[in-house]
């Protein structure tokens, strides 16, 4: 689905579609109020020795335990007749201090070691990092505790050892880093230069590393405070008449039932100090994380969205065809820029026919083939018109359940990298099997059956034993052919192959071009064959259309192209097959790149890579004419045009 | 397989001799001199002597290490001065409790955390997504020994539907039902965190397996939505998120230090916090110990799941 040529942002164009827009304003609300909160509360604990607030070690016995709102006393008191309120912007004080100091200590600890590991390498990193790993075979808060229970209980030793059992956590992000950072060129060019290694950390490797630096101390920051609150609620950290966060609520617990608000306080507090530290954390990992800006982690719905205006269908063009896809047009919506990536493409097949779309990555051959069953990915993709007949069937305009039906039972695909379409996790036997179960009720034996029968249909040999085994264990070409299997459990009239024999090597290719070849006389079934490769398309197509920025500019019977191209563009992809026996034969790679499909420009897609290109052809929009029998071509000066075909 | 498992195992080893280590060499910087602490500070000089060399603390740190790990081996983890009881027993016995606990919590928070994540993942940027990961953020954001109180305040304070604390009742309980009884609010409280952890794995590791190629081939297959998604999809996350629920059990275990001090369970966080404050430094040797060789065999009881569950892995 990559090979479309997308690139470049685009404007903002009215609304948007992308599930980020929404959804990264949400999160960037979220995390605004998380920052909001945040400062607030840090500069009400700053202000808190200037503030109009009572001594928070004052004890009054004869007020304890007041409850919320009672006069003079906001939060109420506590069971020594202490101001609550007080006490609670005194304790977020220390308890934001410790956290933010223990941060600081992990960080600058854990840093230095994972830049001396990672600079360092060898027997330096293997130790540090050894002692790392068992220090990580702890668990996390178990090791604090053994820390606490060595140093005796108090703030101070509470703060060490929660810095300390973080440093592992900074030691491996940052050497991690250091790791790459330490081959690239500017670090080689310092160390030539003659600069000490110290030189080279501090000066030229930590400026890079500052910010992952940073990164980590903002997600381990609400983790810290956590746990400093945690170790004094169990009565380690601070210690009386000293308070933070978390002692206030071990006090609290004390009188739980008769006075809960006292322990509701400081936990409140806790919660909403955490709670905004995690919000911003998250808010910016959000937009520094490059996948979800994209848009590219959202999931792919099940079947393609089709938006076609419902008065604009265009009829099937002859009852003789098996598949008949008529004006198709795939757009991708990404961010506001919408890029045509199919705009508009005609096909037929005939029954037993084998028809070959060519083209370079990117000029939409792939997406027309997966459009004809909903097989684009939703979001970004959508069908924004023209249709699709099986058998005279309207392809965008039926159930979801008939589209499962006829997905692997009619029509059915086999993809280009047999490693990533097959799942790893299953047996070969499984997923093949898999496919006739969903649309064969056989048995458990016959299913099996008629798998091995399957396999050694495609030449697998010893089929018996394969089915056990699972894809990662095969040869490329051995996956091939099971996925070859797979598509033809269910003897499909219609085999869509998008590229099947690219990812593989020569023999092996020719091997699954004639056994696909074989396939098809046996069984007639019509082929609709993909691929970037003029070579393969001679082996095995009876007819080409040859696609550019997501339309044909030339169809015909191979032989007549191969014989003699009208468009310049396929005569450029025919120069760059190799042929045997003609070393001499120099292979010209097209100048340019296809153009981006956002913005096509007028008349010709081609006229700025093609050397024949005059003024007119980019102008008003051209053609595909007719030329002879099964012949067409979007073409004004087309070449080979004196036979007259 | 047998022969991965025997790998692993094999592999565990050392981890497990580090841990010794690490935890001997922790008791062995406490600062002070133990048998001066012991005999108090009007001890002679000759009395100190002897009892250090009573204690063995008169050779080596080496020599110290090898005859404790000796003791260890058979068993013996010293006698715990405030309990005048082997610390074995008393580490065995508080560790079962935790066991439950955490075992509970564990079991908790894989089945909501994956269920979560799985909803999250197929309704992504929809109204249950929302919800689900602002619940997951306020889990992760409440400390649990704070929920661990509101909980007691509501359900055993207020609607009297759960016990406030210990593990059976004291009177005509100590069977199953009661234990589940006492089990419930401990065991969810300590699951909070984790399942939001997990919760926010599985999403994350749901939504990349289902733009994988071979979730396009399952779909051009014709296979029902359903089991695309439960599984192909499911089972592919399955293979990431399995270690996160094995770190998940060090957290689990950790975090019950705080939960049984909340809801007084007799397992071993609420022996250590105890053992911790009454300077008992053998108990906490012991429970330290224990706790974190479970953690070990935690991680890598997750490894073999996986490795089960990934046949690339073998």
């Amino acid at each position: 689905m990559t090979n479309t040529a997308i690139s470049g942002k685009g404007r903002q164009a009215g609304k948007s579609a992308r599930p980020g827009t929404f959804s990264l304003l949400l999160n960037n609300t979220l995390a605004t109020a998380g920052l909001i909160i945040l400062i607030a509360v840090c500069l009400l604990a700053l202000a808190a020795p200037v503030l109009p607030l009572l001594n928070p070690d004052v004890t009054a016995p004869a007020n304890r335990l007041l409850p919320v709102f009672s006069t003079g006393h906001l939060l109420g008191t506590d069971h020594l007749g202490r101001d609550l309120l007080s006490r609670l912007i005194w304790g977020t004080r220390v308890s934001l201090a410790v956290g933010v100091s223990a941060t600081i200590i992990a960080a600058v600890f854990g840093s230095m070691l994972g830049l001396v590991a990672g600079y360092a390498g060898g027997r330096t990193d293997t130790v540090i990092m050894r002692g790392i790993d068992m220090v990580m075979a702890f668990p996390y808060i178990l090791l604090a505790l053994a820390i606490v229970a060595v140093l005796g209980p108090g703030l101070l030793n509470a703060l060490y050892a929660i810095a300390l059992v973080n440093i592992p956590f900074f030691a491996r992000n940052i050497r991690g880093i250091t790791l790459g950072l330490s081959r690239r060129e500017f670090v080689d060019a310092a160390r030539l230069s003659g600069k000490s290694p110290a030189q080279i950390l501090f000066v030229e490797i930590l400026p890079n590393v500052l910010p992952v630096i940073v990164i980590t101390m903002s997600t381990t920051v609400g983790w810290m405070i956590l746990e400093t609150a945690g170790l004094s609620f169990l009565g380690l950290g601070a210690q009386p008449p000293q308070a933070d966060l978390g002692s206030m609520l071990g006090e609290g617990r004390k009188i739980l039932f008769t006075a809960p608000h006292v322990s509701i306080v400081p936990g409140v507090m806790i919660f909403v100090l955490v709670m905004a530290i995690n919000l911003l954390g998250d808010g910016v990992r959000d937009i520094l994380d490059p996948r979800l800006r994209a848009g590219s982690l959202t999931r792919p719905v099940a079947r393609t969205v089709v938006l076609r205006n419902p008065a604009d269908v265009p009829a099937p063009s002859g009852d003789e065809n098996i598949l008949d896809v008529r004006r198709l047009r795939t757009e991708f919506q990404i961010g506001g820029t919408v890029y045509h990536a199919v705009g508009g493409v005609d096909l037929a097949l005939r029954q037993g026919e084998c028809l070959g779309i060519v083209g370079e990555s990117g000029s939409g051959k792939s997406l027309t083939a997966m459009s004809i069953m909903g097989l684009v990915p939703t979001p970004p993709g959508r069908i924004a018109g023209g249709a699709a007949y099986l058998e005279g069937e309207d392809l965008f305009a039926a159930s979801d359940r008939r589209i499962r039906d006829l997905r692997g039972g009619s029509v059915a695909y086999v993809f280009q990298d047999p490693l990533s379409t097959l799942h790893p996790l299953f047996t070969v036997g499984n997923q093949l099997e898999e496919a006739i179960r969903t649309h064969q009720p056989l048995s458990r034996a016959r299913t099996r059956e008629k798998a091995i029968e399957l396999l050694s249909l495609v030449r697998i040999p010893n089929p018996k034993e394969r089915l056990t085994t699972y894809p990662h264990e095969l040869s490329g070409g051995m996956r091939q052919r099971v996925c070859i299997a797979m598509a033809l459990a269910n003897d499909a009239r219609v085999l869509i192959a998008d590229e099947p024999t690219t990812a593989l090597d020569v023999t092996v290719q020719s091997q699954i071009l004639t056994l696909m070849n074989g396939l098809r006389r046996e069984r007639n079934a019509a082929i609709l064959f993909i691929t970037h490769d003029f070579g393969v398309v001679s082996a095995i197509c009876d007819r080409i259309a040859v696609m550019y920025a997501g339309r044909i500019v030339e169809t015909g019977k191979t032989d007549d192209i191969l014989a003699s191209p009208q468009h310049p563009y396929t005569a450029k992809l025919i120069e760059c097959v190799p042929v045997l026996g003609e070393p001499e034969r120099r292979l010209d790679a097209i100048d340019g790149r296809p153009p981006v499909v956002n913005n096509l420009p007028e008349g010709c897609a081609f006229a700025d890579r093609c050397p024949q290109a005059q003024s007119l052809c980019r102008t008003g929009e051209i053609e595909l004419v007719a030329a002879g029998a099964d012949r067409g071509v979007r073409c004004l000066f087309p070449m080979n045009r004196e036979p007259s075909a | 397989m047998g022969a991965y498992i025997a790998k692993r195992l094999l592999a565990a080893i050392p981890v497990l001799f580090g841990l010794t280590i690490i935890v001997f060499l922790i008791m062995a910087m406490i600062p002070g001199d133990p048998a001066t602490a012991i005999l108090g500070s009007y001890a002679t000089p000759e009395n100190v002597a002897k009892l250090n060399r009573d204690l063995g603390l008169d050779k080596s740190l080496p020599e110290q290490y090898v005859i404790w790990l000796g003791n260890l081996f058979q068993g013996d983890l010293g006698r715990s001065y405030s309990l005048n009881r082997p610390v074995l027993d008393e580490v065995l016995e508080r560790f079962s409790a935790t066991l439950i606990l955490a075992g509970t919590a564990l079991v908790l928070c894989s089945v909501f955390g994956l269920l979560a994540g799985i909803v999250s993942a197929v309704r992504q940027y929809g109204w249950a997504d929302k919800i689900i990961t602002l619940l997951v953020l306020m889990g992760i954001s409440t400390p649990s020994f704070f929920l661990g109180l509101l909980l007691i305040l509501v359900f055993a304070v207020k609607l009297r539907l759960f016990p406030a604390s210990g593990m059976y009742a004291i009177y005509g309980g100590g069977d199953l039902p009661d234990l589940i009884h006492h089990l419930t609010l401990p065991a969810l409280t300590l699951s909070v965190v984790a399942t939001g952890v997990v919760a926010r794995l599985t999403r994350t590791a749901m939504l990349e397996v289902l733009r994988q190629d071979y979730i396009r081939t399952a779909r051009a297959k014709g296979l029902p939505e359903r089991e695309v998604i439960y599984k192909h999809a499911f089972k592919s996350a399955l293979v990431s998120v399995v270690p996160v629920i094995g770190i998940q059990a060090g957290f689990v275990i950790g975090g019950a230090v705080y939960i049984e001090t909340v809801f007084q369970w007799p397992g071993i966080g609420s022996m250590l916090v105890k053992a911790i404050a009454t300077r008992d430094l053998l108990l906490v040797q012991g429970g330290v110990l224990v706790v974190a060789a479970a953690y070990v065999l935690f991680n890598l009881l997750a490894d073999v799941v996986q490795t089960l569950i990934d046949p690339r892995l073998r």
